[in-house]
């Protein structure tokens, strides 16, 4: 007997379902290994996480809160990946927004208090789209390789962000940190911890969910993403739609971070450079670049910096939910064969497919 | 020859071989028989199972029922490993070699028996003495890049000669090769068969089968529906017959010559290459009218590829004009172009023309998904798209299981169908059409040329590249002929013989012939 791969003829659907949820499962199995090996009992410690993420409204309320941010970076990553451009840029777009909106709460004093918010998040959400639309130009001006772009791109706004907030943005009270924007301009909470900025969120699910797969636009990113040179031929600028999908992408990722500094933070400090924009690359990958199925996923990842925190009581690393969320990409990537291929069993004479 | 014993003789021996793909049964009972010392001309249309039948003999599908006998033997092949262990190696259409490295290291490649530091002075010595005993000239240390395609493909032959193949299969192995290449492919065969191996080639072309093979086996639908020692064929329309099971039509409708205003000006384009070198268009000039289909001859490589690219709007061109319905559209955008009303069938159907991964009818309402016809306000309206490509996958008879399969699934003559019916559906006056015919079998062969001359006669430009001298003389009213990045002569076709074209390919200066 031996195990052999084929390919299938169509890609299969059941697959395309199964895949995920099965990779889940053999990632929290593989968590379990880790988290033997360090001594805890892994049952034990998946309900404390579990208990962690969900076991009270304030846990739910925590989580939730987390999801937005993540969800909306997820979101920002997949409309470059549809197109496969590796933004892996929007940590640093993230936190463009921020540096965006804590400028306009710190220095645009001339407006009327009741238009610092959106004016502050506008502005934050153009400089996110700034900050990604320049390794858009360069790709399709030059041809320079995104990935590398984008992540330097991170280094240098993280560096110019801890600069404003360590020295030329930093409040006359503390070492570090700006001064708080003024309370009015907080994004208001509506379930406890939980905060407007979710309506933002799951409208724009909503707005890209029609956008990519009713629109002409969508349309285009389709082909360009699944073959750029017919695409081209078709009449499609790449240039152009390079361009305007890193801007979109980046400004997206700018208002997860405008959303977040305005509802939870509400200043540019330490810790701006969250990791959300990284942890946005394994949600959009996870939920195949679908707008809802998003949702989820970020969820599932909320739950898992959420739920880590309850790792400490039990005497492990925090850091153990960042091995978590490291290890579900791991057995999707690998399990994402199945549905291109089928695995065959050969014995003597017959066979048998799974 | 009837006391032979044919046990002895027979290397390959396929019994009711079976194949389904979902929705398609791709073979159907085939029974093959191979002997050694044999050519086997494996001679279907595209679609007819050939591909299908000989990835199972090397392991790359496996049959749903059937049996294999290799040299006598039962055979349970899985793998093209497996398949090499019998001395049974094939030579895929797309070539299997690392660009940047040498013959001899593409030729041990993947072999698994070598020691950590291989013996290269034994290999490549081994290599030339392979290479001279069957007259390939191939020389371990150039570099696969520098190769020509014909060169490259005699490196494949070694590379399976060198691992012991006895028996190859070789996957429509002239359609990359000049006549020339194309005979020395069959005086190499011609060694190795002297010297008792064996070899399968699969092609849809009739003169090959004529000058290549002992024997021709003919698939049509998934069927074997004959086999017979290639001398015993009269006529090459028979074979035609058996392989499209009716009579073709070697002639086609066409209305008289009436041609109309200038649709088409190019006005010495040149275009030089990146890095400098000779141009690969030379002040190219000539215009096409209405009603005309403007034929452009040539080997491929002499600059036809690129005055299409820029005709198209895809390539920059360094000086010239280009006027396409009266506009001046030099280095416009390919949307600018498509705009004033050109249609485009590109060289490379699946890298070009479809997107392997979307929709038939996605694919089919590529360039109108952008008029107000299937959408409004930026919004595709998903049932009007729905409509009209049902409406077109009728009109063109494109076979697909439903509008929603994914076009990679299609076969190669359905794919070039799809590209037909979306380009000509939103023509406008000119339609480009570069080697549509290439690589199709003769049912669809027809119904392209078929549409290029509907063009013709409802008053558009036609502009066709081909290869093939038949098909520009029996399509074409002008042809030009290219020959390295210039315009050679441009001649009326019904004055045109394939000997002065041939010359003119060739390079030689009409004042010369």
């Amino acid at each position: 007997m031996r195990l052999g791969l084929e390919k299938r003829d169509f890609r299969s659907k059941r697959m395309t379902v199964l895949v995920p949820i099965i990779s889940l499962l053999i990632s929290f199995l593989l968590g379990a290994i880790v988290l033997g090996i360090s001594n805890a009992n892994p049952l034990q410690t998946y309900g404390a996480m579990l208990k962690g993420a969900f076991g009270s409204q304030t846990k739910i309320q925590y989580t939730i809160a987390k999801a937005i941010p993540l969800l909306l970076c997820g979101l920002a990553v997949g409309i470059a990946f549809r197109l496969k451009f590796w933004n892996i840029g929007a940590e640093g777009q993230y936190v463009a927004g921020v540096i965006g909106i804590t400028w306009v709460m710190q220095f645009w004093t001339f407006l009327p208090e009741m238009l610092l918010l959106p004016v502050g998040m506008l502005v934050g959400v153009l400089c996110g789209a700034f900050w990604g639309g320049i390794p858009g130009a360069l790709k399709a001006q030059w041809s320079v390789d995104e990935t590398l772009s984008t992540l330097m791109m991170n280094y240098i706004i993280i560096g110019y962000a801890e600069y404003l907030y360590i020295n030329a943005w930093k409040a006359p009270r503390g070492n570090m940190g700006t001064v708080l924007y003024p309370n009015s301009a907080w994004l208001p909470r509506i379930w406890g911890r939980v905060h407007s900025g979710v309506y933002f969120a799951l409208i724009l699910v909503v707005i890209l969910w029609f956008v990519l797969y009713k629109t002409r636009w969508g349309f285009e990113l389709n082909m360009i993403g699944k073959n750029r040179r017919a695409a081209q031929c078709q009449g499609v600028s790449i240039k152009r739609n390079i361009i305007l999908a890193m801007i979109v992408s980046g400004g997206i990722a700018g208002l997860a971070g405008v959303i977040d500094s305005a509802a939870v933070t509400h200043q540019l400090t330490k810790g701006v450079n969250s990791g959300y924009g990284f942890t946005g690359i394994i949600i959009a990958w996870m939920s195949g670049l679908n707008p809802f199925v998003s949702i989820v996923v970020a969820l599932i990842m909320a739950a898992l910096e959420t739920g880590s925190d309850a790792l400490q009581l039990m005497k492990l690393p925090a850091a153990m939910g960042e091995v978590m969320q490291g290890l579900i990409l791991i057995p999707l990537l690998a399990g994402s064969i199945f549905t291109e291929y089928k695995l065959v069993v050969h014995t003597n004479h017959k066979e048998a497919t799974v | 020859m009837s006391e032979m014993n044919t046990d002895e003789t027979l290397v390959v021996r396929m019994v009711n071989i079976t194949k389904h793909f979902p929705g398609v049964l791709a073979n159907d009972s085939v029974n093959l028989d191979l002997h050694r010392g044999e050519v086997l001309a494996l001679l279907g249309e595209n679609g007819a199972g050939k591909s299908t039948l000989m990835n199972m003999l090397v392991g790359l599908y496996r049959p749903d029922s059937g049996e294999i006998y290799v040299k006598g033997k039962l055979a349970e092949i899985n793998s093209p490993q497996d398949s090499m262990a019998l001395g049974i190696g094939m030579i895929h259409q797309e070539f299997m070699l690392v660009g940047n490295m040498t013959v001899a290291e593409n030729i041990i490649l993947g072999m698994k028996d070598l020691p950590f530091v291989p013996p290269m002075a034994e290999i490549k010595a081994k290599i030339t003495e392979l290479s001279k005993r069957y007259g390939l000239q191939v020389y371990p240390d150039k570099v696969i890049q520098d190769l020509s395609v014909g060169e490259q493909q005699r490196v494949e032959i070694l590379k399976l000669l060198y691992r012991g193949a006895d028996i190859l299969i070789l996957d429509e192995p002239t359609a990359v090769l000049t006549p020339g290449e194309a005979r020395d492919l069959n005086e190499i065969l011609k060694k190795m068969l002297a010297e008792g191996k064996s070899a399968i080639f699969i092609t849809h072309k009739m003169d090959e089968v004529m000058e290549f093979s002992h024997t021709v086996q003919v698939l049509r639908r998934g069927k074997s529906v004959s086999s017979c020692p290639t001398n015993t064929i009269k006529r090459v329309q028979d074979l035609a017959n058996m392989m499209v099971g009716r009579d073709i039509l070697f002639s086609l409708d066409r209305g008289p010559y009436k041609p109309t205003d200038v649709k088409v000006e190019a006005k010495n384009l040149t275009v030089l290459p990146i890095g400098g070198g000779k141009p690969v268009l030379d002040n190219v000039s000539f215009s096409i009218r209405g009603g005309e289909i403007f034929g452009i001859a040539g080997v491929a490589g002499n600059g036809q590829q690129q005055l299409t690219e820029a005709l198209t709007g895809l390539l920059h061109v360094d000086s010239g004009n280009i006027l396409l319905n009266g506009k001046d559209m030099t280095n416009k955008t390919p949307l600018q172009v498509i705009k004033t009303g050109v249609s485009h069938i590109p060289a490379d159907r699946g890298r070009m023309g479809v997107v392997g991964d979307m929709s038939v009818g996605d694919n089919l309402s590529m360039k109108k998904y952008r008029t107000d016809e299937l959408s409004s306000h930026s919004v595709i309206k998903r049932n009007w798209v729905r409509k009209f490509a049902d409406h077109l996958i009728e009109a063109f008879t494109i076979k697909t299981p439903s509008q929603d399969t994914s076009v990679k699934f299609l076969s190669g003559g359905n794919i070039q169908k799809t590209i037909l019916a979306r380009e000509i559906d939103s023509c406008g006056g000119i339609l480009i059409a570069v080697y549509p015919s290439r690589g199709l079998d003769v049912g669809a062969t027809e119904s392209v040329r078929q549409n290029l001359i509907k063009q013709r006669d409802k008053g558009n430009a036609v502009l066709l590249v081909s290869e093939e001298l038949e098909e520009l003389l029996m399509v074409a009213d002008k042809i030009a002929v290219m020959f390295e990045g210039r315009i050679m002569d441009i001649v009326d076709a019904d004055k045109a013989s394939t000997e002065k074209l041939g010359m003119l390919m060739a390079g030689v200066e009409r004042e010369e012939v």
